[in-house]
């Protein structure tokens, strides 16, 4: 089955409203139990002013904010695969993930106590704390944390792998930054416990703090990112060809290689500071676009994206509707269905003679 | 003076080259002239494919490329590769791409950035496909296709570039016998259209047929003559150390092992 890539962008926006749509319907408080109040706003003006602020103020940013969050980590994905030229390219393995973690797990030890509470509220969810509670300087200064260590990390990575000239140095620096900078991690954790349940959510992913400046911020990432990464796929097509092939046809492949790295940092480290490493979205998008169209690097951009952003949201309705009224932090279950569907593609990949 | 140096296409003097920290090509000095077909052939490891990089301008060295009498490190990326057309070996292939994809592809140094394909891109890359029998696939991905099929497909990207001058690396590599013969018939059109053709063979027989034959041994130039030369066959059989012997057979050359 192949379908042409303008077909598949105009289902995934039509897919991407409706789930939309019942993500502002899905949560604890039953979309019955909002309805009313908001079409009869005379009958019970209080009643209203809660149902407003739990679609306009919780549900809303939220859903929309974990397409935006998607959408960055299908787009990172699908740049670390054509820069790397392996399927199994992940965003975070220039070591962002790992910078992103040591960098919260440092904030979260500096901040001590009211950052644990932060966590405490995180792992449970759901419309307990909203963004304009006593916590949003807490909540700037983990996601700038995490936001400066996804960027360090990557840099530490570049500085080891001397430039990005060869792709293999570049993934094993990838692998050692992420190795080292774990363990950094582990050690900070070891020392202040507290923030341990904290950065538990963090690791967990998690979208139920996304507020409008976090989807706004995530909307104007992606926006750059993506225009950056169109911009520059050319050169993205002429590497699956090979390196010397893309030399010869005259491609900067140096610059370019460079500035999509940063994207790719800037895309990753946006989605990881505003909500957790959630495992597995920048991995399957694009290879789900792939599996369905056979396009450019121009459109699989656009395409990974779209899908990533489906992707997450729909994870999302479902971390909050499956054992409702509790919720599932979404990025376990994007890790259980993710390795579904790679243990699937293995399956498929084997069955046809494939290597995967 | 300026007149022979139009009538070369390619020119090097004193190339030197290393891959990783061991010196592969040690001072070669060639003019290969426009509008023929020289072979490159030499036993492994003689430095064939880094001869072709690098007067492809793809690897760093030591000493001068002319391309069409220009030094090949004053053009810029674009200037060169609309003058030079690289096909390279066991490059991987974007398995995603479709095929019109990947030979439009060859189409980049001739486009505006992101420009939308001109009449005359389309027009090219149709050539191209058809020339090497590849145009039924066209929609079909390059992961879809066998070996040699991609292998023509990757030729037409090459052809697809209309660049005066190709060099391809085991362009052969996967082709059946019969589109062997097609694309002998190929490049001695492109030939006779006043293209230059530089290839790497590892098939003797194949690259016999060729005007030059070009004969590298441990890194150095061994000969460099007609393909019909006597001179040229006594070369080609020293540097294998006798191992092969080149006969007349049916009006062509065909290089055949000796046994030890």
């Amino acid at each position: 089955m192949s379908l042409r890539p303008s077909a598949l962008a105009g289902l995934l926006l039509l897919l991407s409203l409706a789930l939309a749509a019942l993500g502002v319907c899905v949560g604890s408080t039953g979309f019955e139990n909002l309805l009313g109040p908001l079409l009869h706003p005379l009958q019970d003006p209080d009643q209203t002013a809660m149902a407003r602020q739990i679609v306009g103020e919780i549900r809303l940013p939220r859903t929309l904010g974990a397409w935006a969050a998607g959408a960055l980590l299908g787009l990172a994905g699908a740049v670390a695969q054509g820069l790397f030229r392996n399927p199994l390219a992940d965003p975070y393995l220039l070591g962002s993930a790992s910078g992103a973690s040591l960098g919260v797990a440092l904030a979260l030890a500096a901040l001590g106590g009211n950052a644990g509470m932060l966590g405490a509220s995180m792992m449970n969810g759901g419309p307990a704390v909203s963004v304009f509670s006593g916590s949003l300087l807490v909540r700037l200064g983990l996601t700038g944390a995490a936001f400066a260590g996804a960027v360090l990390a990557v840099l530490l990575t570049l500085a080891l792998s001397r430039g990005v000239q060869h792709t293999l140095r570049l993934l094993l620096a990838g692998v050692v930054v992420g190795v080292v900078l774990g363990a950094l991690t582990q050690l900070v954790l070891l020392l202040s416990p507290d923030s341990l349940q904290a950065m538990q959510a963090f690791m967990l992913g998690s979208t139920s703090f996304v507020g409008w400046t976090s989807f706004a911020l995530m909307l104007s990432v992606w926006w750059l990112c993506v225009l950056a990464a169109w911009l520059m796929s050319r050169v993205l097509d002429g590497l699956s060809l090979g390196e010397a092939t893309a030399h010869s046809l005259g491609l900067p492949v140096a610059p370019l290689r460079l500035a999509l790295v940063a994207v790719l940092a800037l895309a990753t480290g946006t989605a990881v500071a505003q909500t957790g490493l959630i495992a597995f979205v920048g991995l399957a998008a694009p290879h789900l676009v792939r599996s369905v169209a056979k396009s450019t690097h121009g459109w699989l951009m656009w395409l990974a994206s779209l899908m990533g952003g489906t992707l997450l949201m729909g994870a999302d309705i479902l971390a909050r509707g499956l054992v409702a009224p509790q919720e599932l932090p979404v990025g376990v279950l994007t890790a259980v269905l993710g390795g579904g569907y790679l243990l699937w593609l293995m399956h498929r990949s084997s069955s046809r003679g494939g290597s995967l | 003076m300026a007149n022979a140096a139009k009538n070369i296409a390619l020119e090097a003097r004193g190339i030197r080259a290393s891959l990783g920290n061991s010196p592969v090509l040690h001072g070669i000095d060639l003019a290969l002239p426009a509008g023929r077909w020289t072979s490159v052939v030499g036993p492994n490891g003689a430095g064939k494919s880094t001869l072709l990089k690098v007067l492809a301008g793809l690897l760093p060295h030591s000493g001068e490329v002319h391309l069409l009498g220009q030094p090949l490190a004053s053009l810029t990326g674009r200037q060169r590769a609309v003058q030079l057309s690289w096909l390279g070996q066991n490059e991987s292939s974007g398995d995603d791409l479709t095929v019109l994809d990947v030979v439009m592809l060859g189409r980049l140094p001739h486009q505006p950035w992101l420009g939308a394909p001109s009449a005359a891109d389309h027009a090219a890359v149709q050539q191209a496909l058809l020339a090497t029998q590849a145009w039924d696939w066209r929609q079909r991905a390059l992961g879809q296709l066998s070996g040699g099929e991609r292998q023509r497909v990757l030729l037409a990207r090459a052809l697809a570039v209309q660049a005066p001058v190709l060099l391809m690396d085991e362009p052969l590599a996967n082709l059946d016998p019969p589109h062997q013969a097609d694309w002998l018939a190929l490049v001695r059109a492109l030939t006779a259209r006043g293209h230059t053709v530089v290839s790497v063979l590892h098939e003797i027989s194949m690259a016999l047929h060729a005007d030059d034959l070009l004969v590298l041994a441990d890194g150095r130039l061994a000969h460099h003559g007609p393909c019909a030369d006597p001179a040229s066959h006594r070369a080609l059989e020293q540097v294998f150390d006798h191992r092969i012997a080149i006969h007349a057979l049916q009006g062509q050359w065909v290089a055949l092992p000796v046994a030890a």
